[in-house]
């Protein structure tokens, strides 16, 4: 059994997303080997190389390959695909746009945000945004999997894998005309230990960002936001935690104003500990929270970050 | 320029879906069924595609074709996208749920009929979750994809796709035909007005079924349970921000 991880990097620095990954592909059992795809990304090649249980790191250079096109990361892994058993991706937005096409050329079937592996063609993963949990079990000899990176935990550091390049492939149809990422020097979202949201009861995208940002970064927090306020204007689309949105599971999730829809309860109900500031104490939200604090944000925040000292 | 949008009947998204005691799958039976709500927001982009609404030219969509799979009951589906301004609607019946990849080969086969430009369809579909058949079409029909589309300029040949993605929009330019999945941003989904409802039951819905096209269907997963999600017990209320803190700090989190 051989196994393939694509891996998720920034172009320097390889992402959480990809360790949380190698564990998903050492539950299946054999050698798992790394794919970095990208434009002048030995760097990233040489520190996924570190990951424990990493048997071999792929390295495909190329300059149309740094914006993880579908078609060039598909044609990339198709070469790629006879040795291998099962190809696993982290399901980020970049996996779940190139997986099911790798599936799709291959004749399998696509196995979509696994969060456990119950043996090696058997898995589980939500369905209805969450409401429910389904055990699959695959008959095709290749399986091609996105993981909920959120669902595993990390591989250490400390082995020295070899790197070998290998070919990249294109995308001929396809242009990159340009991007807009949000800078921050807060952490990543999906990655954060602690997360402060808020939600539609903020009111406006000025009092979102000021009553937010202080309290993040006085707790080295990332920033979420439920659908509503992100609906409304008040916060970027790439805060949205729920099911349509990132699904986050840090150590500490702090819901401000935040109702409590399924469909966002769906993006963070497996954060360790939630705590729900909102003046409604009929709230959906208490429902899940470990603490509760009936208060008006208003008041509630400012006592907060008086308290945090 | 034709477009043919896929759209599923799905449980409503206002409806908390519930497993079945026998663990064999979500309860249906007695359910409001819907347009998947992603499906919606791609049937109103052909629409403003056609009329030329926001940044779209008049006329940019000549025709729209709405294409479902499933049971008898999803001609209502597809009578909603008619009724918000699509052309005809081809319905491929069928009793059982088919996975990703059958539906991706069923929508080829489709596309191979229709040649459509563009097919313009939900990023994922709200029972599932797959997030998959959008892709897997382009793949099977070696066309370009622009998935999580946020924005879509129809021009020069191209779809130029702003694309909603982690830490922030992407945009790229995908050569015609192509297949584009949107995303909750793309527009706001009209109401059908009645006069519209009512032109809608004159428009064509051809029905087909899954044995016309001559595609192997056949499942690749078998599903083993369907189980409820751990649930998390309602925890403790706290009187102030300030025993919050100390509770938290206790707890080890701060």
């Amino acid at each position: 059994m051989a196994v393939l991880v694509i891996a998720d990097h920034d172009g320097s620095t390889v992402r959480d997303t990809t360790h949380k990954t190698v564990t998903a592909a050492r539950a299946l059992g054999g050698d798992v080997d790394l794919l970095v795809v990208g434009q002048d990304a030995r760097a990233v090649a040489d520190a996924a190389a570190k990951i424990d249980g990493v048997r071999k790191v792929l390295l495909a250079e190329g300059a149309g390959l740094g914006k993880a096109l579908a078609e060039a990361v598909e044609a990339t892994v198709l070469s790629l695909a006879e040795g291998y058993d099962a190809i696993l991706a982290p399901a980020t937005t970049d996996g779940k746009n190139y997986a099911p096409r790798i599936a799709a050329r291959l004749d399998v079937a696509p196995i979509s945000d696994i969060v456990e592996v119950v043996a090696p063609d058997t898995f589980v993963r939500p369905i209805y945004a969450g409401n429910a949990l389904e055990t699959i079990q695959s008959s095709d000899a290749k399986k091609v999997i996105t993981v909920r990176s959120t669902a595993f935990a990390a591989a250490g550091e400390g082995g020295s894998a070899s790197v070998e390049t290998v070919a990249g492939g294109e995308a001929p149809k396809t242009t990159f005309v340009g991007e807009e990422m949000v800078k921050s020097d807060r952490p990543e979202l999906g990655a954060a230990k602690i997360v402060v949201s808020g939600g539609r009861a903020l009111g406006s995208a000025e009092e979102f960002h000021a009553v937010m940002d202080p309290l993040a970064d006085k707790l080295g927090a990332a920033v979420g936001a439920s659908r509503a306020a992100v609906d409304a204007g008040y916060a970027p689309n790439d805060y949205q935690v729920g099911q349509t949105g990132k699904v986050v599971a840090p150590q500490l999730y702090i819901a401000i104003g935040i109702s409590g829809a399924i469909q966002h309860l769906a993006g963070m109900k497996d954060s360790k500990v939630i705590v729900a500031i909102n003046k409604d104490p009929d709230a959906p939200i208490f429902q899940v929270a470990d603490y509760g604090l009936v208060a008006d944000y208003k008041t509630a925040v400012p006592e907060l970050m008086a308290a945090l000292g | 320029m034709k477009v043919l949008v896929p759209v599923k009947r799905v449980i409503d998204y206002n409806v908390k879906a519930r497993v079945k005691a026998d663990q064999t799958g979500v309860d249906l039976a007695n359910v409001k069924m819907s347009m998947n709500p992603f499906d919606e927001i791609a049937v109103e982009e052909a629409v403003r595609l056609k009329e030329g609404k926001e940044h779209h030219a008049a006329g940019t969509a000549t025709e729209i074709v709405v294409v479902s799979i499933g049971v008898t009951q999803a001609q209502e589906t597809i009578r909603t996208a008619l009724a918000m301004g699509a052309d005809r609607g081809v319905l491929i019946q069928s009793d059982t749920d088919l996975e990703p990849l059958a539906v991706a080969k069923l929508l080829k086969a489709v596309v191979e009929e229709e040649k459509p430009d563009l097919v313009l369809m939900g990023k994922q579909s709200i029972d599932g979750d797959n997030n998959a058949v959008g892709q897997m079409l382009a793949a099977l029909l070696d066309w370009p994809q622009a998935t999580f589309a946020g924005k879509l300029v129809i021009e020069g040949g191209k779809a130029t796709v702003t694309r909603e993605v982690d830490g922030g929009l992407q945009t790229i330019a995908a050569e015609l035909p192509a297949v584009v999945t949107v995303d909750l941003r793309l527009n706001t989904p009209r109401y059908a007005s009645l006069p519209n409802i009512m032109k809608a039951k004159k428009k064509e819905i051809a029905m087909k079924a899954v044995a016309d096209y001559g595609v192997d269907v056949a499942p690749r997963l078998k599903v083993q349970k369907v189980t409820e999600p751990p649930k998390r017990a309602a925890g403790v209320k706290v009187e102030s921000a300030a025993q919050l803190v100390e509770t938290l700090k206790s707890a080890g989190v701060l």
